[in-house]
């Protein structure tokens, strides 16, 4: 008994000695957001082969979902990824101003470090009871609209740039009207979640809102999840979202995993990369693949970007409307 | 004199074990509580007032310090009974539902938070028919609350069922022989013994509620000035990455939180005093 004991103890100790030799050089740890669970999940597998193939090597990635500010957070107190690939640039700056990242990572890889694009839209009930067809229609009274909180998540400070943008252009930059309308929005939130994904459960499983702002990806996934129950209504303007990617120079550099993290990310931009992208409802950046989705993705669609003037950038953007006192806040002063 | 002294020994190492208690406090208590003090100091007092006493960071204030007290009170009252009916009276399942109790405790604060709410909302099987009603609990402070009822009731029922199975029902027929009636047994023999028990309970539930996030998160609604509390004021700021600002709203939630605690510590000691005389 005690022998058979022994030797399972042994060979359990032995495998795992095994295990950690084989994985130490070769592991890869990619810190990203919510909704990328099932993108990351189907790209892992393909690198896998891919480096199996050329590198004869074996490859394990470790993957990490969460809010994309707490995990930036987590990455500059110590969780030593490889790579990030988050919501949004002002994260990844973050992780930058920590002194782990190199200046100048956005212009490191094509499209300002962003493989694949999204875009926010709206998801409606079957049938669109309550005709929402454009950023107007929320401001309407007894339009319920569910979207989580800009101040805790990253996509929903797209969804409300896009609000904004669309105001600004509808009462001519006249800043008073389009900060009305974005009040008359925020009043008819039933439900503010911290998270997108809290958001689409709201309004998914529980039932609650006539609208959701989401992900164009997130949609499709809810669309997919539950046929017949619900329609993604695209409004004819909208913004581009580009969530991005970028090496952490510092860990890449402490472990030598430098060489692989760069293909990681540069086999994003491969054909197979954006197809997977294509297939969870990423708008692939490769000009000629997403013309393979067009099932999926309007590509009439005007987007405005981060960078426009209105917008001005990230750091701007985010000063502005979200910073403790900013116009986000100003909307909920009594 | 000698008996003292061979008291204190009966219990070897004084020594040892205060020291052991005083690593322990300060590594678990004391270093955090230093730590947190000096992330708040990178903000002068004025800012740090300022940031603390906010009008929507005072509203999450009333909303978590209102809902908390309200749900530690109702666990006053039924935690209490349940306690009693568990402790008193055998009947079959007793021993699945004194397990029962403990389920909070268990179950991830996220999980009982997503299956309230779904249970509460006007599409729910409990929510639907309140709402014909005209009673909303998801996503208003009756949600809150409920979220805080149940995660806080173990600590009501544990506190108490401890004291009432000391309490022997000789007491009580005692009294009924000496004439007292049902309320006056109740008012003049268990009360008593009950208080200092009940207090703790409530203290602890108060405590927990104040500091609860991942259920309420769910069933809140989160609406500024409605239903936001106070710990999503600080995960808030967290997430914009001023640890600052986050760190001096939750000193002001802390020192509050700290007083009351002295405050029903201050009662539960009168109330034990009141036992022994």
């Amino acid at each position: 008994m005690f022998k058979r004991i022994f030797t399972m103890l042994s060979v359990t100790a032995l495998l795992t000695v095994f295990t950690a030799t084989a994985r130490a050089d070769q592991e890869l740890t990619n810190v990203s957001y919510d909704p990328t669970r099932e993108l990351y999940e189907a790209y892992n597998t393909a690198f896998q082969k891919y480096w199996q193939e050329t590198k004869k090597e074996k490859v394990t990635v470790v993957q990490s979902h969460g809010g994309s500010a707490k995990q930036a957070r987590s990455v500059i107190e110590g969780n030593e990824a490889d790579v990030v690939t988050l919501a949004l640039a002002i994260d990844i700056t973050a992780v930058e101003e920590a002194g782990l990242i190199q200046k100048g990572w956005q212009k490191k890889l094509p499209n300002n470090s962003s493989p694949y694009t999204s875009t926010i839209v709206f998801l409606v009930r079957k049938g669109n009871p309550k005709k929402i067809i454009d950023w107007g229609d929320l401001a309407r009274e007894g339009v319920g609209v569910i979207t989580p909180n800009p101040k805790t998540s990253g996509g929903a400070r797209w969804n409300y740039l896009a609000a904004w943008a669309w105001g600004d252009k509808e009462y001519s930059h006249d800043e008073t009207k389009v900060l009305a309308y974005i009040k008359k929005v925020f009043d008819n939130v039933l439900v503010l979640d911290s998270g997108a994904r809290g958001s689409t459960n709201t309004f998914v499983q529980n039932g609650q809102g006539d609208v959701l702002l989401a992900w164009e990806n997130e949609a499709y996934l809810s669309l997919a999840e539950r046929p017949g129950e619900f329609e993604i209504v695209t409004p004819p303007t909208s913004i581009l979202a580009e969530p991005p990617v970028a090496i952490v120079d510092t860990y890449v550099d402490k472990k030598g995993t430098r060489e692989l993290a760069t293909e990681y990310l540069k086999y994003l931009y491969s054909d197979e990369g954006q197809r997977i992208a294509g297939q969870h409802y990423y708008r692939p950046s490769n000009p000629e693949i997403i013309k393979e989705f067009t099932k999926y993705f309007d590509l009439n669609l005007k987007l405005i970007t981060i960078d426009d003037p209105l917008l001005g950038g990230w750091e701007t953007a985010q000063k502005k409307h979200f910073s403790d006192g900013g116009v986000f806040d100003r909307i909920y002063t009594k | 004199m000698s008996q003292t002294r061979q008291s204190k020994k009966v219990i070897p190492g004084f020594g040892l074990t205060m020291g052991i208690t005083m690593s322990y406090v300060g590594f678990f208590v004391l270093i955090p509580m230093i730590s947190m003090a000096l992330q708040a100091a990178q903000l002068s007092f004025k800012e740090i007032v300022q940031v603390a006493t906010d009008a929507r960071v005072l509203s999450s204030y009333k909303v978590s310090f209102g809902c908390s007290f309200l749900a530690a009170a109702i666990n006053v009252v039924f935690g209490t009974i349940l306690a009693w009916v568990l402790v008193r009276y055998r009947f079959p399942g007793r021993r699945l539902i004194d397990g029962l109790i403990e389920l909070p405790f268990a179950l991830p604060t996220a999980v009982a938070g997503i299956a309230l709410t779904s249970l509460t909302t006007d599409k729910g099987w409990i929510g639907q028919p309140l709402s014909h009603l005209g009673i909303s609990v998801a996503y208003t402070k009756v949600g809150i609350v409920t979220a805080l009822t149940f995660i806080t009731l173990p600590f009501m029922v544990r506190s108490v069922q401890p004291v009432l199975e000391q309490l022997s029902p000789d007491y009580e027929e005692a009294g009924r022989t000496l004439g007292a009636g049902s309320f006056t047994i109740f008012r003049k023999i268990v009360l008593p013994e009950l208080k200092p028990a009940v207090m703790t309970g409530f203290s602890l539930a108060l405590a927990r509620g104040l500091g609860e996030y991942g259920s309420v998160i769910f069933i809140a609604g989160n609406k500024p000035f409605q239903t936001e509390i106070a710990p999503l004021m600080i995960v808030t700021r967290l997430e914009e990455f001023l640890y600052g600002q986050a760190t001096a709203v939750a000193m002001f939630m802390l020192f509050a939180s700290f007083m009351i605690m002295f405050m029903v510590n201050r009662l539960q000691i009168r109330a034990a005093r009141f036992v022994e005389n």
